[in-house]
């Protein structure tokens, strides 16, 4: 299981790449190897607006449907195309080609309650001992 | 493979698709020759509202290749004619064939709803019948049998719920649902334009009355209960559970999925239920069909009778007909009058029957379900240890050490000759193995499947691959669902051949 | 009781077995109280003999008489190899196809069925049926609604009323606006009069409509696009589907349906078989199950259950629908009658259909008094202007052993004259002349 540091985590398992106001979001390796296999990736339009922890799309696998929530308010700057024809990217890159959306980011202070990657692993690592 | 009892491999015929084994010019039919003048229809239709493909991809095929095309299909399946169908929730029982007989006389498959009523009176009675032995069954005012399944019977409660409060000058929003409750009850609930607050239970398994207590407020339409609920507990607090929604002016919807807990027993309708559905095709042995038809009559309290879809069947003096005349109906559910055919087959349960033969089944049913948890309880776990009723719900916790999954114990089952039970359901359990015997297994059938279980449980401990690769003995093994979900082909083209 | 195979002995010794002394204690987590104390107010338990005594004497209270009744409900041959096939146990006592690996018979069937509606449909994807045509319909509707997100549906008054009724049920209690298209002085449904906005989801077309008559299904779909909103075509006459330009062809973006005309009994209206078919891009908002092909790790094709993720077992309150089953075996009859009646038989049955239902409305508008009352194509029924009202007709008819059509005042005030009559090829040229001969008595009363 990865958590690559230059990113913050949320409780739902998805992950915020900040780069100035652009914000790229994804889910991440624990919650594709929780799903397995995807089959289909639900995502908005461009130029669509979300307010902070609303529901922006939804990943399925062939059992399960997950909804995925913003970790910020913003507007859909890019969404990610590839994931049409090839689901299989959130498996195989799930920080990388399997990113979802790029957003900008409305209200930068909701970062800051977004979690670190030690934080995000000690969460998972807690659920596991339960 | 000398463990397994039930069953020993056989052939069986490979089969392609019909359109596969179709050939240019053969044919299956044969009508009378036409005995009225011979019409072109380019002259009375007109060549834009025809067709000009020919019907080209349409199978040609003779009568033999027809029957052994669909009797080679059918030696695929299993079914509960062949042995036990465990599948909790969905009463796989026995389906008598004098029902099938009576279901096929002339008189009914060939009665037309839109004939005068003077002419179907016979089918009148059926429908009739039908309604005044599910009232006494259920102990409720009324019932209508147009729902043609049960989550179709679920919509119709709800939308009568919905109807009563609106007629009261306020519908509310939502509907509460405890998380051991069957997928279609929150599904159904939003067709009808309610919001979904799932209620929890507590840790025996049933409602949590603190949070029902906690969550019912003015808001809130009602409440849906299966009863027994799915971890085939019965809800010991009905009473106290009807009462305090009513009190806040909500009204109380069971789903009656699980009736065959309960027929000869005990009665809805004395426990305060406000309305429920049955599933015919569950506890009145109506045969499942490979998913449908159904029926999934609903009973009501005498609050919510106004509200039944048009037409009741009523009788008067030694006549049948249609009352339509019921201005605070929800109107029609579907059209005609239900699942005529089905209901002829209930009722002739019900008549074949009696009030004994029903408890009798009723108290069969339970024992077996006891049975069962009886002898598996050290071998697999069970996780809401209640009072069990007519089902039991397992769960894989015990060989999940093993790396070996529900999933897999399931398919393991097929190799004994078994339908395995429904997986993953109730939620709440995690791993689950949800086993509904039914009355109509005799205690060697029901030894033979506690053989299985044990058996594979302990290849579970020994052999763990052998059980997660299973089964073996099927004409396919386990399916590539992942490419079917992500490249859907959903029908045959020419190009495939 | 027979249905019960362990004996009272042997359920004794069950009891005993598993430390219970009595089978009342099973049932000691409901309240005492609620426990009946006496065996329910039901009939006694009749045997095997006394039940086809029974059943044959209530089925003979069903007239048998020669009938000219449509209106949705068709009476079409059906080949005997229909009740031979699905009789068998495995397809009839088994279940929804939840475990692929011992359930492959149904799902190719399925798989099978779903291709043969898209073909006949002109679309390129259909599930593996709903409960009827009618709720098929208002599942079509309210699939239109989460596709567009508008709220307003356009219906024609040419709809059969049953599916009008169903469809405002549905309609009312999701918040959802419906409004009719009127039909004009042909019977036709008036294009003109639509008027498809930007809020309406779908407009809907049936064909052929309730009178029998087709309908330009391409100029409606015009008016219906134009507004961005999809068309909805319905078929109640299945076998229409054999000759007429498949809706799919005409522009429609679901197509659903009544497949009872393909070897599903009369029954009294049920159980029936809905078909349902959209496009692939639709696909992931269909209601119902879908059957797709898939293959295990040697290679070898099956069918499994697929794009359950749709469905109420995992979306729950999210789902595109309630729908839980399917209409198996009634499907299994449609697939079997497709697959005998076959391409060459589908047509032959189609154009008997025209050819029986053409001579007998003209033989009809020869007799005096009576006339056709809209001056459209038509498939298999038409309206007939009678000269007195079509009820009586109806009754006095019947008491000769005719039913003579659907007297069409109950549905369309106005139309008290209106006889719709059917004729499939399973009247003979002599039931037809004895229905002309019926009907010219009242024109001579006059």
């Amino acid at each position: 299981m990865s958590y690559p540091e230059n990113l913050l985590y949320t409780k739902d398992h998805e992950w915020i790449k900040v780069d100035g106001e652009r914000g790229t979001i994804g889910i991440t390796d624990f919650a594709q190897s929780e799903l397995g296999d995807i089959v289909y990736v639900e995502l908005p339009k461009e130029g669509d607006t979300f307010a902070v922890h609303e529901t922006f799309g939804s990943v399925e696998s062939v059992k399960t449907v997950s909804e995925m929530f913003m970790p910020v308010s913003g507007t859909i700057l890019e969404v990610n195309q590839a994931l049409t024809e090839n689901p299989e990217l959130v498996n195989t890159d799930p920080y990388g080609a399997g990113w979802m959306i790029v957003v900008k980011i409305e209200n930068p202070s909701e970062l800051d309650s977004l979690m670190s990657a030690s934080e995000y692993e000690d969460l998972i690592n807690e659920g596991k001992e339960r | 493979m000398e463990k397994i009892k039930k069953v020993s491999r056989h052939i069986t015929q490979n089969e392609p698709l019909l359109f596969e084994r179709s050939r240019p010019g053969a044919v299956g039919y044969k009508l009378p020759p036409l005995d009225v003048p011979a019409i072109e229809p380019q002259e009375v239709i007109g060549s834009k509202l025809l067709r000009n493909d020919d019907l080209e991809g349409l199978p040609e095929l003779s009568e033999p290749d027809v029957v052994r095309h669909f009797i080679r299909l059918s030696t695929w399946n299993y079914a509960t004619d062949l042995g036990m169908f465990p599948l909790g929730s969905c009463t796989m029982k026995y389906n008598p064939k004098i029902n099938e007989w009576a279901a096929r006389l002339e008189g009914f498959t060939e009665s037309h709803p839109m004939a005068p009523e003077s002419a179907v009176q016979g089918s009148l009675e059926i429908i009739y019948l039908a309604q005044e032995l599910l009232k006494e069954i259920t102990g409720m005012a009324a019932v209508t049998v147009q729902p043609a399944a049960g989550a179709h019977g679920e919509m119709t409660g709800i939308m009568m719920i919905r109807a009563h409060l609106e007629k009261q000058g306020n519908a509310r929003k939502k509907v509460l649902i405890p998380d051991s409750a069957h997928g279609t009850n929150p599904a159904s609930a939003v067709i009808c334009g309610y919001a979904v607050e799932t209620i929890p239970s507590d840790k025996r398994g049933l409602t949590d009355l603190a949070e029902l207590e906690k969550r019912m407020d003015d808001t809130v339409a009602g409440l849906m209960l299966t009863n027994p609920n799915t971890l085939g507990l019965f809800e010991e607090n009905i009473e106290q559970i009807c009462k305090l929604v009513h009190e806040r002016g909500g009204l109380v919807y069971m789903d009656g999925a699980n009736m065959n807990a309960l027929c000869g027993i005990t009665r809805p309708g004395d426990m305060g239920v406000d309305v429920l559905h049955m599933n015919l095709h569950k506890t009145m042995s109506t045969p499942h069909g490979g998913g449908g038809p159904g029926a999934g009559p609903v009973a009501v309290s005498a609050t919510l009778e106004p509200y039944l879809p048009v037409p009741l069947v009523v009788k008067q003096g030694e006549q049948f007909r249609f009352d339509y005349d019921r201005p605070d109906s929800i109107g029609r559910v579907k059209a005609f009058y239900g699942n005529f055919l089905v209901l002829v087959r209930a009722v002739c349960y019900i008549l074949s029957l009696g009030p004994d033969g029903l408890k009798l089944n009723t108290e069969a049913a339970v024992l077996n379900a006891n049975y069962l948890a009886h002898h598996l309880r050290n071998t697999y776990e069970i996780p809401y240890d209640g009072k069990i009723m007519h089902e039991v719900v397992f769960s894989d916790k015990n060989q999940l050490k093993y790396g070996v999954r529900n999933g897999d114990i399931a398919k393991r089952l097929i190799d004994y000759g078994f339908h395995p039970p429904t997986m993953s359901f109730p939620l709440i359990v995690p791993g689950a193995l949800m086993v509904e015997p039914t009355e109509s297994e005799s205690r060697q059938e029901l030894d033979l499947f506690i053989d299985a279980m044990k058996s594979i449980a302990r290849e579970a401990e020994e052999n763990p691959d052998l059980v997660k690769n299973a089964p073996y003995s099927t004409r396919i093994g386990r399916l590539d669902e992942v490419s079917a979900a992500r490249n859907p082909i959903l029908r045959w083209h020419p190009s495939q051949e | 009781m027979r249905y019960v195979p362990n004996s009272a002995e042997e359920r004794a010794k069950m009891l005993e077995e598993i430390g219970v002394t009595s089978i009342e204690e099973l049932f000691s987590s409901i309240p005492e109280h609620l426990r009946l104390k006496k065996l329910l107010d039901l009939p006694p338990a009749r045997s095997e003999a006394e039940l086809i005594i029974f059943f044959k004497e209530v089925a003979a209270k069903n007239a048998n008489l020669v009938s000219f009744l449509g209106a949705g409900v068709y009476n079409h041959f059906r080949p005997i190899i229909i009740d031979t096939i699905i009789s068998r146990s495995e397809f009839y006592t088994t279940y929804t196809p939840y475990q692929p690996e011992i359930a492959q018979g149904t799902l190719q069937a399925i798989f099978e069925y779903q291709t043969m509606i898209c073909q006949l449909t002109g679309m390129e994807v259909a599930n593996a049926s709903m409960y009827d045509g009618s709720t098929a319909l208002a599942e079509a509707l309210l699939m239109a609604v989460r596709i567009t997100k508008r709220r307003k549906v356009l219906l024609p008054q040419a709809l059969h009323p049953d599916y009008r009724q169903v469809v405002e049920t549905y309609m009312k209690r999701g918040g959802i606006v419906y409004e009719y298209v009127p039909f004009s002085i042909s019977g036709i449904t008036n294009a003109d009069a639509i008027a498809a906005d930007t809020s309406t989801a779908a407009v809907v077309i049936q064909s052929p409509n309730f009178f029998g008559i087709i309908e330009d299904i391409s100029a409606v779909a015009e008016k219906a696009h134009a507004a961005g909103s999809l068309l909805i075509a319905v078929v109640t006459e299945a076998i229409s589907l054999a000759l007429l330009k498949s809706p799919g062809e005409c522009g429609a973006d679901i197509v659903v349906g009544e497949g009872q005309s393909f070897g599903v009994p009369v029954g009294f209206g049920g159980p029936h078989v809905g078909f349902f078919a959209s496009k692939t891009k639709f696909q992931r908002q269909m209601p119902g199950r879908l059957i797709g092909q898939a293959y295990d790790a040697t290679g070898k094709r099956g069918f499994v259950i697929t794009l359950a993720t749709r469905e109420q077992h995992i979306r729950r309150e999210k789902a595109s629908s309630n729908i839980c089953t399917n209409q198996g075996l009634c499907m299994l009859m449609s697939t079997v009658y497709l697959a005998t009646m076959g391409r060459r038989g589908l047509r032959e049955v189609a154009l008997q259909n025209v050819a029986k239902a053409t001579y007998a409305a003209r033989s009809i508008a020869e007799l005096q008094g009576y006339k056709l009352m809209f001056d459209a194509p038509f498939f298999n029924e038409f309206v007939v202007k009678t000269p007195i009202p079509a009820d009586q007709i109806v009754e006095r008819l019947a008491s000769e052993g005719i039913l003579a059509g659907v007297a069409l005042g109950r549905f369309y005030g106005g139309l008290e004259n209106a006889l719709l009559v059917c004729v499939t090829e399973q009247n003979t040229r002599q039931q037809i002349d004895d229905l002309i001969a019926g009907l010219r008595h009242f024109a001579e009363e006059q």
